[in-house]
């Protein structure tokens, strides 16, 4: 069962499977935000209170949460196995032609993780009582910290680092699924670039909105 | 042309290894890059040193022997050629040439450019083969498999196992000649029958040789001497799955 489990593939296939998922939460993250844009704060804070009551809810939240621990847990380990893979590198340096964004997956990564960490500060352990403020009018919460500059700042390089580390993860993720075909597999790397550049953009103009327009 | 060569140099696998410099002179475009070593090597010997170390075979690009490591690409920076295969007109007057031996922990040096690959042969036994009886060669068309299919299988079937994909990868990973071999007996009849045991079989064996995990980059079809598709990885992945 352990082999099963463990075996280089099937940690992929996992890595996969909850990278797929977390994508789906991605664009619904971006309709709520979009709400922030409104000058009433009601929208936003009624569908903040939503999400974090309705119970249906309440299990996809943990469900969610288990996939990001998955997926980061899985991806710190495998690229430990990668490292472990060649001791020595090349003198030469390595060449070869390859998809450009896959070289950097576990330092996008890594860096989408460092936003996550500071996102649940501001927000999610406040909801969880963690850390003081007020669960119920996120809205004003986050148009204050959207008047920081440095708030912006990493909140931008971290959803373009967020691209970066989508433009491959998506139609990797069909590729390690097995899910390969001569006429979806260039659709479906259409649609990963479209994702890649789209939900980033949203989130960022969200951001410059609110720093600079607002 | 004259050219400079930087040579992996390591008399044996426990020892440290460093680079040592050629110059070469009066090398001809016509030569393969093989017997341009070879003509390093007269050299070599006739001033009493010792000759660079380096697998070759059959010369003629089929038999996997001559995996080098040269200016960043396994096999040079000719597409789709070996070593053995990569003609001197490729390199200019004056260039600087670096050659170094795969890198890939399964891979151990044993001396100079010469590293073991019988982890590849491990994977093989492991499972890479259909079970029949030897004899007399049967009837071709007794078993029925569609063209596109044979067509396929065997286009996966010309990996030569050289390992230029484990040396191409930033991982170090196998996967390119696993699901190579795994697909040219998939895609057929005959193969089916083991379908499931050989592909736990293999990957595991893989796994237990601490090759890297695929991150579908893609370099090793860009360096593949035999241009074995990425389409074999996915079709790898399928019959993983399958199999549980």
């Amino acid at each position: 069962m352990n082999k099963i489990l463990f075996s280089s593939l099937s940690k992929k296939f996992v890595m996969a499977l909850a990278g797929l998922f977390l994508l789906l939460f991605l664009p619904l993250h971006l309709v709520i935000n979009l709400m922030l844009l409104k000058s009433d704060p009601v929208p936003f804070n009624r569908a903040a209170h939503f999400m974090a009551t309705f119970p249906v809810i309440k299990i996809i939240e943990i469900v969610l949460l288990f996939t990001i621990l998955v997926h980061i847990t899985w991806g710190i380990f495998l690229q430990i196995q990668n490292w472990l893979a060649r001791p020595i590198g090349y003198a030469g340096g390595n060449k070869s032609e390859t998809s450009f964004f896959s070289r950097f997956m576990i330092w996008t990564g890594a860096s989408v993780l460092t936003f996550l960490v500071l996102h649940f500060f501001n927000f999610y352990f406040i909801k969880l009582g963690f850390v003081p403020g007020n669960p119920e009018d996120f809205y004003s919460v986050a148009h204050r910290l959207f008047k920081i500059p440095a708030y912006n700042y990493i909140y931008l390089i971290c959803f373009a680092l967020l691209g970066l580390h989508l433009f491959h993860a998506f139609s990797s993720a069909f590729q390690t699924l097995g899910l390969n075909h001569r006429k979806w597999t260039p659709v479906v790397n259409v649609v990963a670039w479209i994702y890649a550049i789209a939900i980033p953009a949203g989130f960022a103009f969200i951001s410059l909105t609110l720093w600079l327009f607002r | 042309m004259n050219l400079t060569l930087k040579i992996w140099r390591q008399k044996n696998a426990g020892a440290k290894g460093n680079f040592a410099t050629y110059r070469m002179e009066d090398v001809s475009p016509k030569m393969s890059f093989l017997e341009m070593l070879d003509a390093l090597n007269k050299k070599l010997v006739e001033e009493d040193k010792d000759p660079v170390a380096f697998d070759h075979d059959c010369r003629e690009g089929i038999c996997g022997s001559c995996g080098m490591y040269i200016n960043g690409h396994p096999h040079g920076p000719v597409p789709a050629v070996t070593t053995c295969l990569l003609s001197m007109r490729y390199f200019s007057d004056g260039d600087t040439i670096c050659v170094e031996p795969w890198r890939a922990k399964p891979f151990p040096v044993i001396k100079d450019l010469i590293v073991d690959r019988s982890a590849f042969d491990k994977i093989q036994i492991a499972g890479g083969y259909i079970s029949v009886n030897a004899g007399a060669a049967p009837e071709a068309n007794s078993i029925p498999a569609q063209k596109k299919n044979s067509d396929t299988a065997f286009d996966s079937s010309i990996c030569i196992g050289c390992g230029a994909c484990v040396a191409a990868c930033k991982n170090a990973s196998a996967m390119l000649f696993v699901s190579a071999k795994i697909s040219q007996f998939a895609l057929l009849p005959q193969g089916r029958i083991e379908a499931k045991d050989r592909v736990r079989a293999m990957v595991e064996m893989m796994d237990e040789l601490g090759f890297g995990n695929c991150s579908n980059t893609g370099a090793c079809e860009a360096e593949c001497p035999k241009e074995i598709k990425l389409t074999n990885i996915a079709r790898l992945n399928r019959e993983y799955y399958k199999a549980y």
